[in-house]
């Protein structure tokens, strides 16, 4: 493909695409809503299905539902969309049903300010949903890594049967920056690969790595699927020698292959007592303040995270060794720098926070490294 | 003091929801990303009405990265409103061009603005209002060389609907003209 001047919404379509996602379905909302306008314009070219639901609820479980039929899902929505989503998030969570879902962030909450930003839903994107359960988000920062992030959204769905969150923003979603995205045909993901004969097959099976593969329903596998604790094959149960061990597998799946899914990009330089940590559209606004940092011979370390969940704990731990205080610019209160205190301790930790629809600025940044 | 990294034009297009001004910051990315060889990077902030309402265009072009990606203290302001004018004229860099529609900005405590009748001469020049936003740009290309004319040009016809191709390059050759006028005045 030619360079392209492509907006973050787009490119997250395109992502789509390209990973195979071949249903959506999907309520507009800003500042969402660009890609689904995308998606009904190219989903039907490549044999997919668009469908416009009556609400966010019927949305989410629509994309379960073609999952379970075969075709790999996403659907797109801002803060209260995503508010609406988050029962049947739970249940692709405890039915490990592979989904994605697009949360582009504006100011809330409720319907707050429908086109300003926000990254606001950091800890819902984790907890939104009731009860213990494995989550993955992505934050992109650019364009083409919205295209990337989307695709490794579906893979991260695909091999860890988990709903998975890209968590962008207002920012990002509505940016538009010169890209090349690579040819579309050329992107492969993670497929599931039934060995089992379907008498024997079991959805809900443990397995080495704690993913049992998934067969479609209307081929010959026969499972049941219910947001109830269930045994291997899908029933519900009360038996605790069932429910224990579901619950450690599914819990600790992601756990169990952190190294692949903790996703962050790290400029370090030797002799750094400072660092920067940041993501999604702040870490931008960090980056900038990095550049003018250095020019001015200031040593800073930046840590960008492009996953939030599971949150790079090993990463981040690792920066609090190398330096004496983290700044964490974002857009909201303080709800990923919590994080970061948790694992490097708060006195370590400044919070660079703006809550008000405009973004943090590099001066914010340069401030918090003289204070 | 501000933070700027080197080689970073900020432009900020301002006006009410329908006027194309969204259009407009798109057209002069494509133009520097596309067409001259420069980065480029576009963000815009308008309000939730389809028409009027404050919609406001930035593009950032730097021949290297640009991180932080709005405008921060733009160095080219158009404003088309005099809303658009009350709300962003402080913000400009010290030295920065401010770019008024006489018609539609009482500029009187802005001296130094630059005032053309931008949304008259797109009525003049086409019959049409709408292309205001492409005279705009030429009016912005010929006075600052933000990027060359070459690539304004191709990125206007590029955006164009069929059909439409002459009565934009006419709309941009407008603005041009304007800004030829207004630099022979100084």
């Amino acid at each position: 493909m030619a360079v392209k001047l492509m907006q973050g919404n787009e490119a997250i379509g395109w992502g789509a695409i390209a990973a195979g996602c071949r249903f959506f379905a999907g309520y507009p909302i800003t500042p969402s809503t660009e890609v689904a306008e995308l998606l009904s314009r190219e989903l039907p070219r490549v044999g997919g299905k668009f469908i416009q639901m009556e609400d966010e609820l019927a949305s989410m479980a629509a994309i379960i539902g073609a999952r379970i039929g075969g075709l790999k899902s996403m659907t797109a929505t801002s803060g209260p969309g995503f508010s609406l989503m988050q029962e049947n998030i739970g249940y692709a969570a405890i039915a490990e049903i592979p989904c994605v879902v697009v949360n582009v962030q504006r100011l809330g909450p409720s319907t707050g300010q429908p086109t300003a930003a926000s990254q606001g839903d950091v800890m819902q994107a984790r907890w939104g949903t009731h009860g213990d359960h494995p989550i993955i988000a992505l934050a992109p920062t650019s364009v083409r890594q919205a295209f990337d992030l989307t695709v490794k959204a579906f893979d991260f769905s695909e091999r860890y049967r988990t709903p998975v969150i890209l968590l962008t923003d207002e920012i990002i979603g509505h940016m538009r920056e010169p890209v090349e995205l690579p040819d579309l045909k050329t992107i492969q993901i993670f497929e599931h690969n039934v060995t089992e004969k379907p008498e024997h097959f079991k959805a809900f099976r443990n397995t080495p790595d704690g993913v049992p593969p998934l067969a479609p329903f209307g081929v010959g596998y026969r499972y049941h699927i219910t947001g109830l604790f269930h045994d291997e094959v899908g029933f519900p149960t009360q038996r605790l020698d069932e429910i224990d061990p579901w619950l450690e597998r599914v819990n600790t799946k992601l756990e169990r292959n952190i190294d692949e899914i903790a996703l962050v990009e790290t400029d370090y330089e030797p002799g750094a007592r400072l660092a920067l940590l940041s993501y999604g559209c702040s870490a931008r606004t960090a980056r900038h303040a990095l550049k003018v940092a250095r020019a001015g011979g200031r040593k800073v370390d930046m840590l960008s995270l492009l996953t939030i969940w599971p949150f790079p704990e090993k990463q981040v731990e690792a920066l609090g060794e190398r330096v004496e205080r983290i700044i964490v610019p974002e857009m909201n209160r303080g709800q990923l720098a919590g994080e970061v205190e948790r694992m490097v301790g708060r006195k370590k930790v400044v919070r660079v926070t703006r809550a008000n629809g405009e973004m943090v600025t590099p001066q914010m940044v340069l401030d918090a490294m003289e204070a | 003091m501000s933070p700027q990294v080197a080689d970073r034009t900020e432009v900020r297009l301002a006006g009410e929801g329908g006027q194309g001004m969204i259009l407009a910051g798109i057209i002069l990315a494509e133009a520097a990303a596309i067409y001259d060889g420069k980065n480029a990077v576009q963000t815009q902030s308008y309000g939730p009405e389809a028409r009027g309402g404050a919609s406001k265009a930035e593009v950032v072009i730097s021949s290297g990265e640009i991180d932080h990606p709005e405008v921060l203290h733009a160095d080219v302001l158009l404003a088309l409103s005099q809303e658009a004018f009350k709300k962003f004229a402080g913000e400009l860099k010290p030295g920065g061009l401010l770019v008024v529609d006489e018609d539609k900005v009482d500029a009187t405590d802005a001296p130094s603005a630059v005032r053309i009748p931008v949304t008259r001469l797109a009525v003049e020049t086409t019959g049409k209002q709408i292309t205001a936003n492409t005279v705009a740009l030429g009016v912005l290309v010929g006075l600052t060389g933000v990027v060359a004319r070459e690539a304004i040009e191709k990125a206007v016809s590029a955006r164009a609907p069929r059909g439409t191709e002459e009565m934009n390059r006419q709309a941009l050759e407008a603005g041009f003209a304007a800004a030829a006028r207004v630099k022979t005045n100084r």
